[in-house]
């Protein structure tokens, strides 16, 4: 084994590792976290990384394999649904009045909101 | 929709019969597909133009491209900050996740975008939720304004540094897929805020 090949095994080591210590913290988030919008948090930043770094960690141990292709598009589409699930779900939440106002120190929605009921000239 | 304007058939396209078969959306389809197969082929490569155009053809959408460019220099800065900031955030989540003891208090910001660009408004969105503190919970078309939930901000001054980070965003998205007209008038509206800020506190 070449040193060249040596470092990268290492380099997938690590990789993998990160990946799976920051999966751990975005579950660790999930349960401490208060409410379902600290919580996307935790979804959609500590989990995106993790995983992109856990399929970094494959691809180089697969590296001169084509199948990698299939890692980049697994990376692709959670970068790009992630955001619009936990968009869904905060705004299902907020609409549905199951947010937290206690937790929240400001809270320019709501005031957009009381705004909008009060003349409904806008949408 | 509030905001018709644009060509009726997108550019790279060709009418088949009364459906309009979309070639960038063709082409994105076949490299999904190529990728999934792991070869590139000539069978592979074949089979993919056939579904894709059956795709296309079946379910077809409504043209949404009015204005998407590439700048292959804003997209490195894009993409370099969004791999810088994907980690800085990463670390604040873990950080607030293993501060036992204290639970975090959030705030919902309003922030007014500068864009008119749907394809700014929607790249923006995705984008603000996986780097900086923030999640959207709601869009306001009319007014290209985002609502995020920003976590751990608990004073105007974080917010005020939450809005910044978004506008930051906004600014390198309009840079690196925005369209000449786009990044001029992103550029007069911050002059015109810097203008007031000297002023007044927005």
């Amino acid at each position: 084994m070449s040193t060249m090949e040596t470092v990268l095994e290492w380099v997938a080591l690590g990789c993998l590792l990160g990946g799976a210590l920051l999966s751990f913290a975005a579950g660790v988030g999930l349960v401490r976290f208060p409410d379902l919008l600290s919580r996307l948090h935790t979804a959609a930043k500590p989990q995106i990384l993790g995983l992109i770094l856990i399929l970094i960690g494959i691809g180089l141990r697969l590296a001169p394999d084509p199948q990698v292709g299939i890692l980049l598009l697994v990376a692709l589409f959670q970068l790009l649904t992630v955001p619009v699930a936990a968009h869904i779900a905060g705004r299902v939440t907020y609409r549905t009045s199951r947010v937290r106002r206690d937790l929240l120190v400001i809270d320019e929605l709501r005031d957009q909101l009381d705004e909008d009921k009060a003349g409904p000239e806008q949408r | 929709m509030s905001r018709p304007d644009g060509p009726q058939r997108p550019p790279l396209s060709f009418a088949v019969g009364r459906r309009v078969i979309q070639l960038p959306l063709v082409a994105s389809l076949l490299v999904v597909w190529v990728l999934l197969y792991g070869e590139l082929s000539p069978a592979v490569v074949a089979s993919g133009l056939a579904v894709a155009v059956a795709i296309v053809w079946v379910f077809p959408l409504p043209a949404v491209d009015t204005g998407l460019r590439l700048r292959p220099y804003g997209l490195l800065v894009f993409a370099a900050h969004f791999a810088v900031d994907l980690v800085a955030a990463s670390a604040r989540v873990v950080r607030t996740a293993f501060a036992f003891g204290r639970t975090p208090r959030s705030s919902v910001i309003a922030v007014p975008l500068r864009t008119e660009s749907d394809v700014l408004l929607t790249g923006t969105a995705i984008t603000v939720s996986v780097i900086p503190g923030s999640v959207i919970v709601e869009v306001r078309y009319a007014t290209s304004t985002l609502f995020v939930h920003a976590l751990d901000v608990q004073d105007r001054d974080a917010a005020d540094a939450a809005r910044r980070d978004v506008l930051r965003v906004e600014e390198r998205v309009t840079k690196a897929f925005g369209t000449r007209a786009d990044i001029r008038r992103l550029e007069e509206k911050a002059a015109l805020e810097h203008a007031l800020d000297d002023g007044e506190v927005l």
